[in-house]
């Protein structure tokens, strides 16, 4: 028995028989249109785009190579040195505020809470939103006139002015206001989880030592959980790279493009302004970026792996 | 771990309580704003402020939002788009679901030479983003004929949507013992019988987490709606972005409110429903591998 369970894939060729020919080839020919899709859908599109970035394309893909003329073109664009700032600082503050909210509010409901179940669901229910739904409440709450500015002036505040919406240096900033609400309860979801696994007697051990609780957390437990940070970190930062959704309905990169992200640069230049090869070599930026964080992360995973 | 942190005095706990339900309150107030503008009048929302009852309850948002208002030059609400993201969603989350039950079975109990290249083929593809297919999806779409289609939808669906429900079962399979599939081999089970009889009975939970993952992440797509439907086959999270951005006539905000409530009812409905399960996709999601 032992040696069937380390070679699974020895079951296939264990077996003898009239169908032994059909039974080895119907697992291939069940994952093959899997295989033939995702090879030409995500690996043969993005070498497409690949070549499409080379040439000078615009309204419609053309085979005209130019070299590096579209990617000289972006660097010295306004517009995506705006968006790629914009993703630092959007990128920055979101992935910050989510794990330093995400991570308080986990310590907190880990301290035998009575309705921890019933907490947890509201803290996480903004997951389950579209971003266009977060974009469009969000967009109404911090309306300049009628929303949290008109609300504190029935309160009794009356000089409190808020219109960082229609602000073209603050505006992306409620952009990271609106992301943190949606995505912070999924990082308390993910350190929770973390949090329930750590060894309880670790704990015991430092408590009888004298340790207080903030120490044990802050020495103790949260350096325990450096793979959950990491993930956090990997999962926040893709969704920042990404984010299109909201950035579409709170502010369609407006006022004029102060806030578009690169997902927007890149969707407005493919598909609206006709500058197809700008659009695709901006993707492929895109594309760089998440392999820059992507390969350190699955190396050191892999790794890991192995050391186990 | 819970076990080992004593109860505290009585003013930290208090604090700790505080400090929850303060960020119950900060999660909850969007969603409480949203309800209770789709039920004001325009009137009432000029007058009032966001947090304020309204004056007269009434559903006018709500119908003028699902059958009136203007998405951009048609007028007819977000009816049809509600239906049209049913009609999108449902196949994609079937076929993806059951391609990706099948990968997972193949890629952990059937492996052949190449399987693990797929397999790091799909796990990579979790991560792309998908700026860099859209040119030549579109292209794609185009010459078959399925451009501004539902059904082109549905595919584009499932292409990106399969790496995820791939992983899914081929993580919950993998922890199967294959000492299992051996001894049904050897009574003369084949590759779909060992499936169907053996595998299937146990991957309820699986099937619920995939179903649900796929239902969420289809329901509420922005991008692929937006960047391959137009007109009549668009998804219900492009028309309520067109509805909002929609410029003629005077802004009625509660009509806003009841058309975003629309498009997010389904996925709310279905994590209350089933919370649980969806938590577990989004933690299996983000620990890929």
């Amino acid at each position: 028995m032992e040696h069937i369970q380390r070679r699974p894939a020895g079951v296939a060729r264990a077996s003898s028989g009239l169908m032994d020919g059909l039974q080895r080839w119907l697992p291939k020919l069940v994952v093959a249109p899997t295989f033939v899709l995702v090879g030409i859908g995500i690996y043969g599109y993005m070498l497409w785009t690949g070549v499409l970035s080379f040439t000078s394309s615009s309204f419609l893909p053309s085979y005209d190579f130019i070299g590096l003329g579209q990617y000289a073109k972006l660097m010295e664009s306004e517009r995506w040195l705006v968006a790629s700032k914009n993703l630092a600082i959007f990128g920055g503050l979101f992935i910050v505020s989510c794990l330093l909210i995400g991570v308080a509010l986990a310590i907190f409901l880990d301290q035998r809470i009575r309705q921890e179940g019933a907490i947890r669901t509201i803290y996480l229910y903004p997951m389950a939103l579209s971003m266009i739904v977060t974009g469009t409440v969000w967009r109404w709450i911090l309306n300049p006139r009628l929303g949290l500015e008109k609300l504190m002036h029935d309160w009794g505040w009356t000089s409190f002015s808020f219109d960082w919406l229609v602000d073209s240096d603050l505006a992306i900033y409620t952009i990271v206001m609106a992301a943190v609400w949606q995505a912070s309860g999924f990082v308390m979801a993910l350190f929770l989880a973390g949090l329930r696994g750590v060894d309880s007697s670790i704990i015991r051990a430092a408590r009888v030592d004298g340790a207080s609780l903030p120490v044990i957390y802050c020495r103790i437990i949260l350096p325990s959980l450096r793979p959950v940070f990491f993930s956090s970190v990997m999962v926040l930062a893709h969704i920042a790279i990404k984010s299109f959704d909201l950035v579409m309905a709170m502010t369609a990169g407006g006022p004029g493009y102060s806030t578009d992200l690169p997902a927007v640069f890149m969707y407005s230049h493919t598909f609206t302004r006709g500058q197809m090869g700008l659009g695709s070599a901006s993707a492929m930026l895109m594309l760089g970026a998440i392999l820059a964080l992507l390969v350190p992360y699955l190396y050191s995973e892999l790794r890991e792996k192995r050391h186990d | 771990m819970t076990d080992v942190v004593r109860t505290g005095f009585r003013p930290s706990r208090i604090a700790i309580y505080g400090v929850l339900l303060l960020a119950c309150l900060v999660y909850l107030i969007p969603l409480i704003i949203m309800l209770i503008t789709s039920f004001k009048t325009p009137l009432d929302i000029r007058t009032g402020n966001l947090l304020a009852l309204p004056t007269d309850w009434t559903v006018v948002g709500w119908t003028k939002a699902w059958s009136e208002a203007c998405t951009g030059v048609q007028c007819n609400g977000v009816s049809g788009y509600f239906w049209n993201s049913f009609k999108m969603t449902v196949p994609a989350v079937l076929i993806s679901t059951l391609l990706g039950a099948f990968n997972g079975y193949v890629l952990s109990k059937w492996k052949f030479k190449g399987s693990d290249l797929l397999f790091g083929m799909l796990l990579f593809g979790c991560f792309v983003p998908f700026q860099v297919v859209l040119l030549p999806m579109a292209a794609t779409l185009g010459k078959l004929g399925l451009a501004n289609t539902t059904t082109g939808l549905v595919l584009v669906h499932v292409i990106y949507g399969v790496a995820f429900t791939t992983l899914f079962f081929r993580n919950y399979y993998v922890a199967i013992p294959d000492a299992l599939i051996k001894a049904a081999r050897l009574d003369g089970a084949g590759f779909f019988t060992i499936f169907f009889r053996i595998l299937l009975p146990l991957s309820t939970p699986i099937f619920m987490v995939s179903l649900i993952w796929q239902f969420t992440q289809i329901w509420n797509d922005f991008l692929f709606g937006v960047v391959f439907a137009s007109g009549d086959s668009q998804p219900i999270t492009v028309a309520l972005n067109n509805l909002v951005n929609t410029s003629t006539g005077v802004k009625e905000y509660n009509v806003d409110m009841a058309a975003a409530m629309i498009a997010a009812l389904p996925t709310l409905v279905v994590y209350i429903v089933a919370g649980k399960y969806f938590i577990r996709g989004l933690t299996a999601g983000s620990v890929k591998g």
